[in-house]
């Protein structure tokens, strides 16, 4: 019944299977992509471990929240005003995930200890994210300063500074080093949260999102751990915000609104909810649509909306279960070698 | 995706720090028979309105320059991005053109925000940026060439002829970000010269759509003139409703932006009648050029085509305005091409009048025109010749500062 | 005095357009529990069925009270047809699958009329209140807003088709055991709660300007009115719009639009911390 918690070998097998792609991905890339594709990845690497912060709270936490956005924003403006403040970028850094985090124990404490339940808890948190967004917008004044940094309202802030090496705050990163950086961070995040949902900490969670009265019977307080796996959740998306930030160097209030709100939450759809991998390669997936639909010259009767509708529209009816685990179920069926002894035993899927 | 493609900069086995380096310089000997330019508008989302028209004009600039040839005997070669409303995309399509297809001339960006993305990007990459729409000013960048008015242009008419015209108590409504915000502000300082007062600033979120609060407060002040720089959709609504109100001609509007997005095509003339707004360009100009111009565009287009307002018009100003500085370097490499542009010899007329690049601030010195919407067109009653963008002159002189990078607030 | 008046029919503008804007929602969501993305679509196209039809020579009252609501009735059958119907009780799937539609709608509107149109005016004139000048039609807008949800609960709780509606989104089963084909009811109803909001989009239009992606705007203020009414969506969306479009249009007048929409989230967040099921959660409980 606990997938997530099965040590047999299919599931060391797809974690060794991710584990190879992604550190081919972090030797090769540098040496593969040129200067345009590889700045490309990097912005995917961001996105897809926001995606992976929502596959972590929502596919095994439970939580839905509409407002991963809010942690993502945040955590990118601590870097913003982090960095153009102290004019080096380790501290910030560290910023941009102790502040989400810390608001998200505060909201979650609201929320949980509240016992908000499910489409209640998405709703509160859209809200939160609409006031950020609608808050930040309304900073283009000249009185909106935070130390040196201006918070510029709708048009954002623009030539925010870099990664640079810890100390040396003149060295800034170049782009295959920032690459390095990112697809590690990724890596390790990923991983961690694997190794996070194999501790005791990690079985708990994911009991709670099984069956939640079963496991306050059990004598777990499900508001704590609900509470502290949405933090990690809102970590982790603050890192990617900070991601996202330095390595564009502009941050606006769009990263609060309903736009990424949304798409965040397509992103794990796409994917398949209750897998990790698969949020990541929503993400990649909408992405990579975005920026080719952004390229090509319609026809006239056509256009980019109606374009995009209709591959959405025949995505979800072609592929109802998402992209990883049909994936899955397709290996299963045509690639006899994925198939794990104790295959028909399982139920859902894990990688 | 393009995940095998391999950098040319690469193949020479450059380390994988020189390639950055490299691309910091990028090596103009490309493909040396065609100029290729990007063209960075949004043709979908919120912002379409404005940016399906601006490709549409930079097109048909491209056009109209191969058909006469080309420039320096070359042809030119447009790529049209849709970054669809999403700052992102600018971005990333900012990096594509100039690190993948090593254009000559990016010409983009509609909104300020979108502009402030970009322009570190494309100054990084020394890759020039041409921005041709009506906005706040500031911009101190000697890699980006500006064909919009700045606010100073724009308030100016807009100042003297509510001030004179319609009395000295004004209100201000507009928009909740930068430009709105800058723009009221210069109303307020050429209020005090014109001998009037603004009686209240009021900022409204680009989604806000029911303005009757806001209708009510402004009946409560009792302004003789209303001066509004509204922007986008939701807030067409205003209009509607203070028309609904039976405002329309109780207390007149006179407006910066009303036009820009079509406005007076999009509200009936029982709701539009008798605004009054202050432009670079209309599309009723009377101006020779500008007759055959707008009949060029029908005939490229269709004479269904989206109606040309100063913003529309701007990818084609931009467009031919730098494609005289190419024709000036007799090259199209950067370096050349931002000498001749600063050279304060680019002078050209077009559609919307005589307008000269100046070297001091990288814009443009042009016409400015008053007109008053009447039945979904323009009544222009008055004009200002060559209006200079003087906006933050005071603080950005890029012939002796080159190097300056900023984007200046005002200080009023 | 005057001013007084003129809050309250401002309070009451606010309410009545908020209501009218949820009103579909509350019976898509509401009871169906379709997370419906393309509400705000559905408006659009509600907006546009008055435009081109009144430019086109119709009247106007009719455009708005019979073509809209009869237009995007039957668009949201054939959606429903086509594509909600594979998502009945995969609630969050239901977000995706309409995310596309709103997308493919607004398409298919920029396609076929462009990215602007001109739009309609608001009929009926003005009527002065002291110092201040009033539309007649806002007025006229309220009085249509009470109508329409009176309408809507005497339907739905006073006539057959209401009754079987609402079992069958309790029971489907239970439903279809008694002879009712649940599919049909399910049909109905959506068609029910999109010509709603096609209702509510033309009549709207006229204070309001129609472009494809102006649904965007009402989406979210949408969904959090009909989530903090709670179960009861009907009494729930009517008291949320109620409470919201006080705080909004009241605090918007003393002192900014911002500062209105921002007050307006946090009273939602609080009231949902209180009120963890809703507003029907605990008050009106039994209602509908």
């Amino acid at each position: 019944m606990k997938i997530a918690l099965d040590l047999k070998s299919w599931n060391t097998r797809g974690l060794i299977f991710v584990g190879v792609v992604m550190l081919a991905l972090l030797f090769a890339g540098p040496e593969v992509f040129d200067l345009f594709v590889l700045l490309k990845v990097i912005l995917f690497v961001s996105t897809a471990m926001l995606a992976l912060s929502m596959g972590f709270i929502w596919g095994f936490g439970g939580i839905l929240c509409f407002g991963q956005s809010a942690f993502f924003g945040i955590g990118g403006y601590a870097y913003a005003i982090g960095v153009i403040n102290m004019g080096e970028s380790t501290v910030p850094i560290l910023l941009s995930v102790l502040v989400p985090a810390a608001f998200a124990m505060l909201l979650g404490y609201f929320m949980f200890y509240g016992r908000l339940s499910d489409i209640y808890l998405a709703v509160v948190t859209l809200a939160v994210t609409l006031i950020f967004y609608a808050f930040i917008r309304s900073t283009s004044g000249e009185e909106y300063v935070i130390g040196n940094a201006r918070l510029m309202g709708f048009n954002g802030i623009s030539s925010i500074p870099v990664f640079n090496w810890p100390g040396f705050p003149n060295s800034p990163l170049w782009p295959d080093d920032i690459f390095y950086v990112a697809t590690t961070l990724l890596i390790l995040v990923y991983f961690g949260l694997r190794i996070l949902l194999r501790s005791h900490f990690g079985r708990v969670v994911v009991a709670i999102k099984e069956n939640e009265t079963r496991a306050e019977y059990l004598g777990y307080d499900v508001r704590f751990y609900k509470m502290i796996a949405f933090s990690i959740g809102a970590g982790i998306a603050g890192l990617a915000g900070c991601l996202f930030v330095s390595f564009n160097n502009f941050i606006n209030p769009d990263v609060f609104a309903l736009g990424l709100a949304a798409q965040i939450i397509m992103w794990v759809l796409i994917g398949g909810v209750g897998t990790l991998v698969g949020p990541m390669l929503g993400s990649l997936a909408l992405q990579m649509l975005y920026n080719w639909l952004g390229t090509q010259t319609f026809a006239s009767f056509l256009n980019t909306y109606l374009v995009f509708g209709a591959i959405i529209l025949i995505f979800v009816l072609a592929v109802p279960q998402g992209l990883q685990p049909t994936a899955r179920l397709l290996a299963l069926r045509f690639l006899p070698f994925t198939r794990p002894p104790e295959e028909k035993a399982r139920g859902g899927g894990d990688d | 995706m393009k995940f095998t493609r391999r950098s040319v900069l690469k193949g020479a086995g450059a380390g994988l720090g020189t390639a950055f380096a490299a691309s910091l310089f990028p090596q103009v000997s490309k493909a040396d028979d065609e100029i290729v330019i990007a063209s960075l508008f949004d043709q979908s989302g919120g912002l379409d309105i404005y940016g399906t028209p601006m490709t549409m004009t930079c097109e048909l600039a491209v056009e109209e320059l191969n058909a006469a040839g080309g420039l320096n005997g070359k042809k030119i070669r447009l790529i049209k991005y849709d970054p669809q409303s999403n700052m992102q995309l600018y971005a990333q399509y900012a990096q594509e053109a100039a690190l993948k297809e090593k254009v000559d001339l990016v010409h983009g960006a509609i909104t300020s925000a979108s502009r402030e993305v970009i322009r570190p990007i494309l100054s990084r990459y020394k890759t020039l940026l041409w921005y041709s729409v009506i906005y706040e000013g500031g911009v101190c960048d000697i890699n980006n060439f500006v064909s919009g008015v700045g606010a100073v242009q724009w308030v100016k008419p807009i100042a003297e002829f509510g001030f004179k015209h319609r009395g000295p108590k004004a209100y201000y409504i507009g928009a909740d970000y930068n430009a709105p915000q800058i723009i009221g502000k210069w109303l307020e300082k050429f209020s005090g010269d014109l001998g009037g007062t603004v009686l209240q600033r009021d900022h409204f979120p680009l989604d806000v759509t029911e303005f009757g609060p806001a209708i009510a407060k402004i009946q409560e002040a009792k302004p003789d003139w209303l001066a509004t720089c509204l922007v986008g959709a939701a807030h067409m609504g205003f209009y509607r409703q203070w028309a609904a109100a039976g405002m329309l001609n109780k207390i007149p509007i006179v407006s910066c932006t009303f036009g820009v997005g079509n406005e007076h095509i999009q509200l009936t003339p029982e709701e539009a009648n008798g605004i009054v707004s202050a432009q670079p360009y209309f599309q009723e100009l009377e101006l020779p050029a500008n007759k055959a111009f707008v009949e060029r565009y029908h005939a490229r287009f269709g004479s269904d085509a989206p109606y040309l307002n100063a913003v529309g018009i701007g990818g084609y100003l931009g467009t031919m305005l730098w494609a005289e500085g190419v024709k000036k370097a007799g090259t199209h490499e950067r370096g050349p091409v931002m000498d001749a542009l600063r050279s304060g010899d680019i002078a050209w007329d077009g559609p919307a009048g005589h307008m000269v690049v100046d070297p001091v601030t990288n814009h443009t010195i042009q016409d400015m025109h008053v007109a008053e919407c009447q039945n979904q067109s323009w009544k222009i009653f008055d004009s200002y010749s060559q209006l200079y963008p003087s906006d933050v002159v005071d603080r950005c002189d890029l012939t002796k500062t080159p190097d300056m990078n900023a984007h200046l607030e005002p200080i009023l | 005095m005057d001013t007084v008046a003129l809050l309250i029919i401002e309070v009451l503008n606010g309410i009545s357009s908020l209501a009218l804007t949820c009103a579909g929602l509350a019976i898509i969501f509401g009871m169906m529990r379709v997370i419906n993305f393309a509400h705000g679509e559905f408006m659009m196209l509600g907006g546009y069925t008055t435009v081109v039809a009144t430019n086109a020579g119709v009247n106007i009252w009719i455009s708005m009270l019979i073509l809209s609501p009869l237009v995007v009735g039957i668009i949201g059958i054939i959606s429903e047809r086509l594509l909600i119907r594979f998502f009945y009780g995969r609630l969050v799937d239901t977000l995706i699958a309409t995310w596309g539609l709103s997308l493919l709608l607004i398409g298919i509107v920029t396609a076929i009329f462009g990215n602007y149109i001109t739009g309609v005016s608001a009929p009926l004139g003005n009527f002065a209140l002291g110092q201040y000048q009033l539309s007649i039609y806002r007025l006229v807008l309220i009085g249509l807003a009470v109508l329409l949800f009176v309408g809507i609960y005497f339907v739905f709780t006073r006539t057959r088709l209401g009754l079987i509606a609402r079992g069958t989104m309790q029971n489907p089963d239970q439903a279809a055991v008694l002879g009712i084909s649940p599919p049909r009811v399910y049909m109905i109803t959506f068609g029910i709660g999109a010509a709603l909001t096609g209702l509510a989009g033309g009549l709207l239009a006229p204070i309001s300007q129609i472009i494809p992606t102006v649904g965007f705007t009402y989406v979210a203020q949408a969904f959090i009115t009909v989530i903090t009414g709670g179960t009861g969506a009907i009494t729930g969306t009517i008291v949320a719009s109620g409470i919201f479009g006080t705080v909004r249009q009241l605090v918007t007048y003393e002192t900014t639009p911002i500062i209105g929409g921002v007050v307006l989230l946090i009273v939602a967040v609080v009231l949902l911390r209180l009120l963890p099921q809703g507003i029907t959660g605990k008050i009106f409980r039994r209602s509908l």
